[in-house]
């Protein structure tokens, strides 16, 4: 095994993350190379840095005996460095064909166009991975794994050495990816390095030679992968084996608060139901792109329903806005932190009075002194590690990034708070931390929408499930369903069961 | 010392604009001694501060929701014209002396306001750029004064008006009396209010705020309102110190109005920025103003100057972002050591 690839000493810091700490790693030719860890631990960080889209604070990259401080983009792609992102980057309006050799005819410095020549590149490549496809269809019209293999043909049309993955699974469904791991096995026996990057388990163990396990941007280190087993790998990525402490709702009033019903709007989810108690912590899951955000962004005004209900409180009510979620008692965790949570060149505090301005207002006015208050209270509930209130939020870690957003909500008191994929990012420390708060709001008397795709994290903090596939719900388990031995293990089948191809209208 | 260190750290961008301000002066100084402050050249600046101040102060609300509002000046020029009429009798419905000003007050504070209100709503309903939306209304709003007027000014006002442009209290003209004034309670308004707040608030992040039920679309049509608001009161400066209204009336603010509010450290992107700073800018650009005309500099070669300080404090600008992103960087390192 030659290795093709070194990186040493690789670092890299963003403001209120250190991403990745003194990261060594070797890729070899032929060889399938897992980077594992959970969200947020640094694993695109490191492919940006290998691939010239970032300049890492200090370390260097070694490709085939070359040494480079600053390496560019273009260096990298001569070097045969080819990396997939997570959202593929293909152009929608164009055809299969011309997605593929694009960027092969731009490489090679042509300035005319010749179609047959897109087409005989396009045919090549999909030979290679032995898939049909009608070349003509454009981008847009094809299913999520399709567009997978448009990606794979474009990275080896430019003679790819080393191929990055980045989570390629994550909008996939279990035949789809059962596919893509057969093309990696053929790749790999070809001769190509390919280094995929996932954060579930058994994918990592049907593939990969090597696995290269991070935690927090450190590395924890390398292991073959038959050294290792589901529990090993869990525990090295996660830092503890004790389970999180499941959550038992213990809240007597069985009135429900929010019951939605035949909610439906198309392309997005269909004919969703559900009602939801006080102290109800429903899991809300399925394969990005199923529907759970978009249903999320309807709870809460952002997204307008087609037909069906909503009721809070047992009154049949719509909710057109954000302002008018907010006076029925619905609040949100966004999705994306750091644009749709923070303003994350603003204090701490006024982060946490953003959605209660007018409340601490009076004739007009901010009453500082409550604001300083408030925030110094949530602040403190939600544990926030830092200086003082004043501290511009941006520079906080993750973990506690998510903690001001989280108590800017909270600080409305709101009677059912969705919260969408509320750990991602974020260390283990602040993760069980949260998890306690979110069960201290339900043991309240709050009702909590809980969107993930962890299902750990679902099994310790949810009282119900939901699983979400093509926007419609396929199943939903109660409490003692869940209790079940091997109910996570039914809720992963699910989650990738259903095909993909039907969303696609 | 050690105090006046905190205070640069705590606003770099302020601090910079002080000391830069206080070198125009002092070379100013230098350079014209005694005929550059004297009585009658700092009562002359006083006179011509206010009505490019207040369409800056426009611009810098326009700025701070990470827009830009161009129709200002054709807003000054068309409410003046407005006012105009109701000054020179053609509609002043009757009314008489300080009646008549009255209404031509009341007149100029609805047109400015309804011109506002007119970008807001376009910008907020269509989710139009500001930019585009502007010149837009810019090209609307000049057609109705066009269309009133004909391009000929219309003057002859009532000559009570004439005097608050004339009017001098405490050795400095009322004008520049009426824009600290107005200059200092935007400020309050900005730092101390649930309006200010949301504007900071909407514009560093609009998504963020609509997603914290920060209502966008209000916020949007305020904001613009009061852009139109400060307009309207520049063209009623305008009026009373030319005695006249027309269509085209200082066009060339517009580029410095936007020059005056990146050297106050109004960031283009929004979110960013204080009145104070504006203010400071306004002056010092004053200031440099008299001297290029004591030098007798061609507007050629003014418009050079004014060109390369653009250049120059959008790189300063950028040189002090990346070093507060590094200061910021340090910081959240410490953070990040002190929470371990
Ligand atoms: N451009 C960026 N600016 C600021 N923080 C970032 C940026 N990119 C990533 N991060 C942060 O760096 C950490 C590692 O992120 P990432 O490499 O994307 O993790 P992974 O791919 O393992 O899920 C996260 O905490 C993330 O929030
Ligand atoms: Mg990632």
């Amino acid at each position: 095994m030659e290795p093709i690839l070194c990186a040493r000493n690789i670092s890299k810091s963003f403001i209120g993350v250190r991403a990745l700490n003194n990261i060594d790693i070797t890729i070899n030719a032929g060889e399938i190379h897992c980077l594992a860890g959970e969200n947020g631990c640094g694993k695109s960080t490191l492919v940006k840095c290998i691939s010239g889209v970032y300049t890492p604070d200090h370390g260097e990259v070694e490709i085939s005996g070359e040494k480079y401080k600053n390496l560019t983009p273009i260096e990298a792609m001569n070097k045969g460095i080819q990396v997939i992102y997570q959202d593929l980057s293909l152009f929608q309006h164009m055809t299969v064909a011309e997605n593929i050799a694009i960027s092969k005819l731009k490489f090679e410095g042509n300035k005319t166009i010749n179609w047959k020549k897109i087409k005989s590149i396009a045919k090549e490549q999909l030979n290679k991975i032995g898939v049909k496809m009608n070349l003509d269809e454009t981008v847009g019209e094809i299913s999520m794994a399709n567009r997978q293999m448009v990606a794979i043909c474009r990275a080896l049309a430019q003679d790819a050495k080393i191929l990055f993955m980045d989570e390629p699974t994550t909008a996939l469904t279990k035949t789809e990816v059962d596919h893509l791991m057969k093309i990696m096995l053929e790749l790999k026996k070809k001769g190509l390095a390919i280094v995929f990057i996932s954060h579930k388990l058994d994918e990592v163990f049907t593939v990969a030679d090597t696995i290269t396990i991070f935690r927090n941007g450190d590395k924890i280190g390398d292991f073959n992968s038959k050294d290792l087993d589901e529990k090993s790998l869990s525990y090295h990525m996660t830092g503890r084996e004790i389970e999180y402490p499941r959550y038992h709702r213990t809240c007597k009033d069985n009135s429900p608060i929010l019951e939605i019903d035949h909610l439906t709007r198309k392309g997005q989810y269909e004919d969703i139901s559900m009602t939801i108690r006080p102290g109800d912590i429903i899991g809300l899951t399925g394969l990005l792109g199923s529907g759970r955000t978009e249903l999320a962004m309807s709870l809460f005004g952002l997204n307008p329903t087609q037909s069906g209900s909503i009721r809070i409180n047992g009154k049949e009510t719509s909710i057109a806005s954000p302002m008018a979620a907010k006076k029925q008692g619905i609040a949100l965790l966004p999705e994306d932190r750091f644009n749709q949570g923070l303003f994350i060149e603003r204090k701490i505090k006024e982060n946490i009075s953003s959605a209660l301005i007018d409340t601490i207002c009076k004739k007009g006015l901010i009453r500082k002194a409550e604001e300083d208050t408030i925030a110094q209270k949530y602040v403190n509930e939600l544990k926030v590690r830092t200086p003082s209130i004043e501290t511009v939020v941006g520079t906080l870690s993750g973990g506690n990034q998510q903690k001001v957003v989280i108590g800017k909500w909270t600080a409305t008191a709101p009677k059912v708070f969705i919260m969408d994929t509320p750990t991602v990012g974020i260390d283990i420390g602040s993760k069980s931390e949260i998890y306690e708060q979110i069960h201290k709001f339900a043991d309240g008397g709050m009702a909590i929408i809980f969107i993930s795709d962890e299902i750990q994290e679902i099994m310790a903090n949810c009282n119900r499930v939901i699983v979400l596939a093509n926007g419609k719900c396929i199943r939903e388990f109660d409490e003692n369903e869940l209790g079940q031995d091997g109910a996570d293990k039914i809720i992963t089948d699910l989650i990738g069961s259903q095909s993909a191809e039907e969303v696609t209208p | 010392m050690n105090k006046i260190k905190k205070m640069v750290g705590k606003d770099l961008d302020l601090s910079i604009l002080v000391g830069l301000a206080l070198l125009v002066l002092v070379t100013v100084a230098g350079a014209f001694g005694g005929s550059m402050y004297s009585g009658r050249n700092i009562q002359s600046m006083a006179f011509q501060i206010p009505e490019f101040g207040f369409l800056a102060l426009a611009m810098m609300l326009s700025n701070m929701v990470g827009g830009i509002d161009l129709s200002i000046i054709a807003n000054a020029n068309t409410v003046a014209i407005f006012t105009a009429y109701v000054l020179n009798g053609t509609w002043a419905f009757g009314t008489e002396g300080i009646a008549r000003v009255i209404l031509a007050l009341i007149v100029a504070a609805v047109t400015s306001l309804i011109f506002g209100a007119f970008n807001g709503l376009i910008i907020a309903k269509t989710s139009a750029p500001s930019l585009i939306a502007t010149l837009g209304t810019m090209t609307l709003i000049q057609g109705i004064g066009m269309a009133l007027t004909g391009g000929s000014s219309i003057g002859d006002i009532d000559p009570l008006f004439a005097e608050f442009g004339k009017s001098v209290v405490l050795g400095l003209p009322l004008i520049f009396w009426l824009f600290l004034l107005v200059s200092l309670i935007l400020g309050l308004i900005l730092s101390l209010t649930g309006f200010g707040r949301k504007l900071y608030l909407y514009g560093g992040n609009p998504v963020a705020a609509r997603f914290s039920a920060v209502n966008n679309e209000k916020m949007s049509i305020l904001v613009f309102m009061a852009t139109g608001f400060l307009a309207g009161m520049a063209g009623l400066i305008i009026l009373s110190r030319v005695n006249s209204a027309k269509v085209g009336y200082g066009d060339s603010y517009l580029l410095q109005t936007m020059i005056v509010c990146v050297i106050g450290g109004i960031s283009p992107n929004g979110g960013k920025g204080k009145v104070q700073g504006v203010v400071i800018a306004i002056i010092m650009m004053q200031v440099m103003s008299s001297a290029f005309t004591i030098m007798s500099l061609s507007p050629y070669t003014k418009k050079l100057i004014w060109g390369i300080m653009l250049v120059l404090v959008l790189g300063l600008n950028h040189v002090i972002a990346a070093y507060s992103q590094k200061r910021t960087l340090k910081q959240s390192m410490k953070n990040l050591q002190s929470a371990q």
